[in-house]
């Protein structure tokens, strides 16, 4: 299990908020999701053997957002 | 980003011109082929990217309000609305866009905070000045720093002196002298001169970046009224929808469901409380003052009762000379035999009587400023009393009274004078010799001076009961609160002690703040409703267990945290009211018919931004007056 945050593109309204979070509840291998609307970043816990940082950052950009880093 | 920006920009221009042409086109020609196709076109380039969103969260099984825009756009088209259609698409898009311009202004002193972190560092390795990431610098380096460039590291100066602007960690912008043996902090600027510094603590572990963190962490810490109208909005929205289904079937008006639909999404509703709450902590964290949340706002606007702690935080922690008497010989004789009575002693009070030697004497004695005093000849510690020491070919004692009680010295005819300085909670240090007491030093603690101005600012700000908890004697606590006008104080506690007397203290007042600077004060600030530290860039632990961090040593700035959480409470309150009001409003200018559309589009989103707009008028809280705002 690992959790990582990424950093969004400024994400402005809080139905994305809604969107990020109901497509990370619903990805295989999330164990624990949170996205912060003013700092813009959402924080992941996920099984590194069910899914991968880059299948999650690639999940969140076809939603519309652009992940502009990783820590 | 620049990129998605300018075709965003563009996307929405295209629409507004193709938006304006159909509406002249509808007023002068009416709703001919031509206009249709104008309209549907309008549609179609302001809709597309609303519907491509629309469906990569229906993937998902999120109804966003993209989906919602989606349906109510295409109902229009097929009962023939094509102006609806042009115009709820046209201002859903461009208020999403001026939303998103807006609402990073709200984030932007936190931007500019986030911006004062150091992009290089120049270190010497092996002989040689090399430039690296700040991440890179290992502690021990011997980072090199020049006028105007950023300082990469926590660290000590071992070359160089300059003058250091701290705004990036205290809040305030006045420069300050640094020289060797200082500490200096990442983030801050050297305005001018030079500076080696040796890295104490890098990247991660450095006081900015830890404060950084906590700012970041802060702003997404959600108020209690925010998590409640998160609640609410939950249901509210499918509660909408329902009843938009509920009407089409009794009423089989598609239009009334359609429109009932474009303002089932509460947008300014939800946005209202974050809106506020990070332009809040922005402004705060500009002034050096860091609230870690929306619930601390709330908390802290709330407060009835502050608690002090004493040392360190009412006063300067750093006992200082107050005044003397000399008898028989001058002051300047009398403090250049205490200095070299208590040359060897580690106590705070010689350490306070040799910086008054050195800032008084230094040139007199023949040193250069800083250097220590001479030394005694012989020097004998007389435990819990004083000190027995030989000079000049003569025997000198230094301490309290009862080094002197009982002998030839005749301490008697000082009493009046002791006694008088002991109940200004002064220490009395004596100096004598066989034959007679030579002087007299009392030393106290310093109130620090902007202490006076804070209480009655407090009391200003309607504050029940201003406090002071400390660990020192009744004498000196009485002193202290007679001095600052405080409603009581608390002595001789423990840390434990301070963590019941906070209880008591929250029965009886309700909302109890404790105030306080150290390690021995971080259970108190826990256990307080809200805990507050002063002076951030000192104690790590009292930072991280505070809610509320001033970051500079200036206590002033806690009545300035207070009218910021007060106005940030308000703003957000006003947020909130307004959004309800428009909510209901349109909810009820629907169902009468009196709304349709396109014009409710239009009071959705102005709506929202007007909430935006709103937040953003905290940014500029404090910026004339540095005393506290009254309540309005």
């Amino acid at each position: 299990m690992v959790t990582k945050t990424y950093q969004l593109e400024a994400v402005h309204c809080p139905s994305c908020v809604a969107k990020i979070e109901g497509m990370l509840k619903r990805t295989k291998g999330v164990e624990k999701s949170e996205v912060l609307f003013n700092s813009s970043r959402v924080h992941v816990s996920f099984d590194e053997t069910a899914l991968s940082s880059e299948a999650i950052k690639s999940k969140i950009s076809e939603l519309g957002y652009q992940v502009l880093g990783e820590k | 980003m620049s990129i998605a920006r300018i075709s965003k920009k563009q996307t929405i221009a295209a629409a507004g011109a193709l938006a304006a042409a159909s509406f002249i086109l509808k007023e002068t020609l009416g709703y001919e082929p031509v206009t249709i196709i104008v309209m549907v076109a309008t549609t179609i380039v302001a809709g597309t990217p609303i519907f491509k969103k629309a469906l990569g969260a229906l993937r998902y099984w999120i109804v966003g309000i993209d989906a919602l825009v989606t349906i109510a756009v295409a109902g229009a088209l097929i009962i023939g609305e094509y102006w609806e259609a042009a115009a709820v698409t046209f201002l859903f898009s461009f208020g999403d866009y001026l939303e998103s311009r807006t609402i990073e202004k709200t984030r932007s002193s936190i931007k500019a905070l986030l911006d004062l972190a150091p992009l290089k560092a120049r270190v010497r390795r092996g002989g040689l000045e090399i430039e690296i990431s700040p991440e890179e610098a290992l502690k021990g380096d011997l980072v090199v720093v020049k006028p105007g460039e950023k300082i990469p590291v926590d660290g000590t100066i071992v070359e160089g002196s300059g003058y250091v602007n701290q705004a990036a960690i205290t809040g305030e912008s006045l420069p300050v002298s640094r020289g060797v043996d200082e500490k200096v902090f990442s983030g801050t600027v050297i305005e001018s001169g030079y500076l080696i510094v040796r890295a104490d603590r890098v990247g991660d572990d450095t006081t900015f970046a830890r404060i950084l963190h906590m700012v970041e962490e802060a702003q997404d810490k959600k108020a209690k009224t925010q998590k409640f109208l998160e609640k609410f909005s939950r249901f509210y929205t499918p509660a909408v929808i329902a009843l938009s289904i509920a009407l089409y079937l009794f009423t089989k008006d598609l239009r009334l469901a359609l429109t009932l639909l474009v303002i089932a999404c509460p947008g300014a509703l939800v946005i209202s409380a974050p809106v506020s709450i990070v332009a809040g902590i922005g402004n705060g964290a500009k002034h050096g003052v860091l609230v870690k949340g929306g619930e601390v706002m709330e908390k802290l606007g709330a407060v009835k009762v502050v608690a002090f702690d004493k040392t360190g935080t009412l006063t300067i922690g750093k006992p200082a000379v107050k005044s003397l008497v000399a008898f028989g010989i001058s002051e300047e004789e009398l403090l250049r035999l205490a200095a070299i009575g208590e040359v060897y002693s580690e106590h705070p009070l010689a350490k306070a009587i040799i910086r008054e030697a050195e800032a008084r004497l230094g040139s007199a004695l023949g040193a250069p400023q800083g250097s220590p005093p001479s030394l005694p000849d012989e020097s004998a510690i007389i435990p819990g009393q004083g000190v027995r020491f030989r000079t000049g070919g003569k025997t000198y004692l230094i301490g309290g009274r009862k080094l002197f009680e009982g002998s030839a010295a005749g301490i008697e005819k000082h009493e009046a004078y002791l006694t008088m300085e002991e109940r200004k909670g002064r220490t009395a240090v004596l100096v004598g010799d066989e034959r007679g007491v030579l002087g007299i030093l009392s030393i106290a603690d310093i109130v620090r001076k902007e202490a006076k101005r804070l209480v009655a600012d407090l009391r200003s700000l309607g504050i029940r009961r201003v406090l002071m908890l400390t660990g020192d004697n009744a004498r000196a606590a009485a002193a202290i609160a007679d001095e600052l006008g405080l409603d009581g104080y608390f002595a001789e506690l423990l840390p434990e002690d301070k963590v019941r007397v906070l209880g008591d203290l929250q029965k009886v007042h309700g909302r109890t703040a404790m105030v306080g600077d150290g390690v021995n004060d971080a259970p108190a600030l826990a256990s307080a409703d809200l805990g507050i530290a002063i002076g951030g860039a000192g104690s790590d632990v009292a930072m991280e267990t505070a809610d509320v961090v001033l970051m500079s040593a200036d206590i002033g700035k806690l009545s300035y945290a207070l009218g910021l959480s007060r106005a940030t409470v308000r703003n957000m309150k006003q947020n909130i009211g307004f959004a309800l009001f428009v909510a209901v409003s349109l909810l009820a200018g629907v169902l009468v018919k009196t709304v349709n559309l396109s014009f409710g589009m239009l009071v959705h989103e102005a709506s929202v931004l007007l909430v935006i707009v709103n937040a953003v008028r905290l940014l500029g809280y404090g910026k004339k007056a540095t005393s506290p705002v009254k309540e309005a």
